[in-house]
């Protein structure tokens, strides 16, 4: 199989115009000693042969349409409506670059704007970016712009226990070649998110750039926020909020908290799980910050004509043109994620999302209800929570996790000994819109076989 | 002509598609003042979504539609197969905490595909995690970073960076706290040896270097430059931008690299999605490797079979992303190495650099060629006319009414006037021919007509837009100047 076209006829046409003998001459800058080394690569496929072969390799996966899955942990199984697959499947836009020329890039562009509206719209906040790579990276990007809008003179960072334990990480890893404080999360205090608010926010202080919240917790605790931010603007830092989106089809918005910078996950908006990727991570702000922002902004535009159209704008923050000032390396974001969550947000609407995330609270705690009222187990879930909740077991989570899936077939709850020790026995369960009451009632049935 | 936004389309109470009904008894909700008030989302049938964004496609231009000669982004044919793999159910409804029992698909397919970007580079490991050209560069100058520090070398914090360079190498450079010091290129547009020299010092970290560059050149002595460079213990980073042009023709690794990142979305034919997502791996030498941002996979063979885990690389600079990368972009990727094989894939950069020559060859008699030597998969061409005031800009919009994506301009920084032109290899020469012919065209109107360029394009859905107006008053959502 081949996608180059050449013919023999054309390839020696051409090579006389080049006035070349043959293709390797091109090649004669290349050190002779090191040119047209061995590939040892598998055999070439047929696209019959593909296929097959990675039919085979995704049946050794067990895929969700077989597998009930109650784990959610910053990655959710959602329905994807068909109608955004086929929108992001169309060539036009699958198969354009970055939109650099917009007289031809109108789709994507003004697709982008509404992304960027809705955005706004779902969060509360006045700006949002064109998207970064996932959750991780987005709030990755919203402690460096804190640390910019503080001047770059403030290097300590606030971070709460309750925020997903891998973006943790990777503001870390993105911090490395800084001389950043990071404090806040050494421990997972008993007591809950809400109970740790009070001890986070007597860390912040002058010196501190901003305190990441995250609302609904890692472990699904719903926050209440209130005074939060004012405390946390009278030091001169930002509040960084975390959120989920569809919880926001219910919840108070991080705007209406007061928040200055608010990210998140977008993937739960039309991207397939994908084993974790790609999704998007959404990144939202305030217009008067909206010149440290990171990534790519869509703006609308006239044209020599007086017509209205969308270009990206104040490109002077990016890195083709700042280079090493540049408020982010970001380049490629998530595009085609963003397009396949304006579609989603379009084709549910108000409507759609308040119910779906009505549908999903009530659904989680029917679930935690009956799981709670078995012999053994225990709601450990401390105040509100939207789709997740904390349990605690009979038995090492890992060992329920283990014969959930042995004897059962169902995929358990995230495994908080992951996190501390003292978590051992603790799974985070999540129930999204794709575990209809017929599957809640078989995973309390074999939670109950299991404990007994 | 114009669309309008989803919000100018909503009609209240219009209701699109529905979740479930709700079949659990209801439970109390939280208190009042946790909750949002309005949600002003559009409000639509599903027929309105779908002729919104139908419409919106055909206002796109896509390599699915024409000829996109973008220099340095590798618009090349994205095999639809691929799109279908991708989508197969055991790939796409996989959770990433799944039990490691149930996704040895997943796991074996990222073992494979870094050991297939190890043997192309030449390189030892790679890890997939990256999410984007970018995103690689930074854990690829993070790992240089982290080797330094654990050879007691933590002084080393120079960075040297061609002029050449594409904006994302500085910019990741000072992400991970390092300093840029930019180098000049020579007459020829390699890197210039005496000024590299001046920098081969104790504080040297290492450099970035792009090769074929992006003047679509191969450095005449870029085994000198990296030889240099080691010998005054620094690093050499390779961006993997360009790998088009040289797979199964030379491996990085032989040429002195340490590191390196690839763009799946260019060279291995992912597509773009009109900006992303994309997928970054990074590989890097063995001595590197315990260094790598994880979590990667790993293969453990015994009597009964293969088994495949993710482990955390030694000494990680830690994770880059959440969970294990792009995994959907991998799956393309994984999907067209197995398809092209060893030659196949010679032949891609084989074919990439024939059609840049021919289109070089013609486009040199009608347009300046700066650096006028055979190139790689691309090439820089002033666009200027001798006895024309038109630009490179006029020029690129004047193509679109060609139906051609106009080329890269005004990059790199050292060209002035730039056009950077890179036909692919998926390009037949008809196609190239036909370019060529607007190309020539477009030379005699600037100097017939030079308005119709200035005034270009005419037969697109819009003409030139006012970028600068966009700037100074920014209008970023629907709701903003209203």
């Amino acid at each position: 199989m081949t996608y180059v076209p050449h013919t023999a006829h054309e390839r020696e046409a051409m090579l006389a115009r080049v006035g070349v003998p043959d293709v390797g001459s091109l090649f004669s800058v290349v050190p002779e000693n090191v040119r047209y080394p061995q590939l040892d690569l598998p055999d070439p496929l047929t696209e019959a042969e593909l296929m097959a072969e990675l039919r085979t390799m995704a049946e050794a996966n067990a895929d969700l349409h077989h597998a009930p899955c109650f784990v959610g942990a910053g990655a959710y199984h959602r329905f994807v409506p068909s109608v955004v697959g086929h929108m992001i499947g169309r060539s036009e836009f699958l198969t354009a670059y970055t939109p650099y020329q917009p007289e031809i890039s109108q789709g994507t562009l003004q697709a982008i704007f509404e992304y960027q509206s809705m955005i706004c719209e779902l969060t509360g906040m006045e700006v949002s970016n064109a998207s970064h790579y996932d959750g991780a990276t987005s709030t990755a990007e919203a402690v460096i712009m804190a640390h910019s809008a503080t001047r770059g003179r403030r290097t300590k960072v606030v971070l709460a226990p309750g925020v997903h334990p891998e973006y943790r990480q990777v503001v870390r890893t993105y911090l490395q070649g800084a001389q950043f404080e990071i404090v806040g999360d050494e421990r997972y205090p008993d007591g809950g998110p809400q109970a740790q608010l009070d001890a986070l926010l007597d860390l912040v202080d002058d010196r501190t750039a901003c305190l990441v919240l995250q609302s609904p917790a890692f472990t699904g605790e719903i926050l209440d926020l209130t005074g939060v931010a004012e405390r946390v603007q009278a030091h001169g830092a930002l509040l960084v909020l975390v959120c989920d989106p569809i919880s926001l089809g219910m919840l108070r918005t991080p705007g209406a908290w007061g928040a200055d910078i608010a990210v998140g996950d977008g993937g739960s908006l039309g991207s397939p799980l994908s084993y974790g990727g790609p999704s998007l991570g959404f990144f939202a702000c305030r217009q008067a910050d909206v010149r440290r922002m990171a990534g790519r902004l869509v703006g609308r535009a006239v044209d020599a004509d007086g017509q209205r159209g969308y270009v990206l704008t104040l490109s002077t923050r990016e890195q083709h043109i700042r280079r090493e000032k540049a408020s982010s390396n970001i380049c490629s974001n998530q595009g085609l994620n963003a397009l396949a969550a304006a579609v989603y947000l379009a084709a549910l609407g108000q409507h759609g999302l308040r119910a779906l995330s009505h549908l999903v609270y009530h659904r989680a705690h029917h679930a935690a209800a009956q799981i709670d009222a078995l012999q053994g187990y225990a709601l450990a879930s401390q105040g509100p929570f939207f789709q997740e909740f904390v349990v605690q077991c009979p038995a090492p989570a890992a060992a329920i996790n283990q014969r959930l899936w042995d004897d059962h077939g169902i995929i358990g709850g995230y495994d908080l000994g992951r996190l501390t020790p003292a978590w051992e026995r603790r799974l985070l369960f999540c129930v999204t819109e794709m575990n209809p009451v017929s599957q809640i009632d078989a995973l309390v049935a074999a939670l109950q076989e299991v404990a007994s | 002509m114009t669309e309008p936004t989803l919000r100018e389309l909503s009609e209240p109470g219009r209701r699109g598609v529905a979740p479930p009904p709700l079949d659990v008894p209801a439970a109390e909700l939280p208190p009042e003042h946790l909750l949002r008030d309005e949600l002003p989302l559009p409000e639509l049938s599903e027929l309105d979504v779908v002729r919104h964004f139908v419409r919106l496609s055909q206002l796109n231009h896509a390599i699915d539609i024409g000829f996109y000669p973008l220099g340095s982004c590798t618009m090349k044919y994205n095999p639809k197969v691929n799109e279908d793999a991708a989508a197969l159910p055991g790939l796409a409804a996989v959770h990433p905490y799944q039990p490691e029992e149930s996704v040895q698909g997943c796991l074996q397919l990222i073992y494979e595909l870094q050991c297939y970007l190890a043997e192309i580079t030449g390189l030892g490991a790679a890890s997939l995690q990256p999410a984007a050209g970018a995103h690689g560069e930074l854990a690829g100058v993070l790992i240089m970073r982290a080797y330094h520090q654990a050879q007691a070398q933590g002084d080393r914090d120079v960075m040297l960076i061609p002029d050449s360079a594409h904006g994302t190498n500085p910019a990741s450079t000072a992400m991970a706290g390092y300093r840029v010091v930019e180098l000049p290129s020579d007459p020829r547009g390699n890197v210039d040896l005496d000024a590299l020299d001046q920098h081969c010092n104790d504080k040297l970290a290492g450099i970035m270097l792009t090769n074929p560059n992006t003047l679509g050149l191969f450095d005449e002595h870029v085994c000198e430059v990296t030889g240099r460079v080691h010998a005054a213990g620094g690093l050499v980073y390779g961006d993997g931008a360009n790998l088009n042009a040289i797979m199964g023709v030379v491996k990085p690794a032989a040429l002195g690299f340490d590191v390196m990142h690839l763009n799946l979305h260019k060279t291995f034919s992912t597509p773009h999605g009109g900006g992303g997502p994309g997928a970054g791996p990074v590989v890097v030498t063995e001595a590197l490797a315990p260094y790598l941002p994880g979590p990667i996979a790993a293969m453990e063979a015994d009597m009964a079979g293969a088994t495949y885990r993710l482990v955390m690389p030694e000494s990680t600079i830690g994770r880059v992303k959440a969970f294990y990368g792009h995994f959907g972009v991998l799956v393309r990727a994984w999907a067209y190495i197995r398809t092209l094989g060893a030659a196949g894939l010679r032949q891609v950069s084989e074919m990439a650099v024939l059609n840049a020559n021919y289109l070089q060859a013609i486009i040199k008699e009608l347009y300046p060629l700066p650096y006028d030597r055979p190139c790689m998969h691309e090439f820089v061409v002033e666009g200027v006319v001798p006895g024309s005031d038109v630009r490179a800009l006029d020029i690129a919009k004047r193509l679109m009414d060609y139906g051609v994506h106009p080329p890269t301009y005004y990059f790199p920084l050292i060209v002035r006037e730039a056009l950077m032109i890179e036909p692919t290899e998926t390009e037949s020469q008809r196609t190239l021919d036909a370019f060529a012919q607007a190309m020539v065209r477009i030379r005699q109107e600037a100097l017939d007509d030079p308005a119709l360029l200035h005034d270009a394009p005419h037969h697109a859905p819009l003409r030139r837009l006012d970028e600068v107006a966009a700037a100074r008053n920014p209008v970023l959502t629907w709701n903003d100047g209203e």
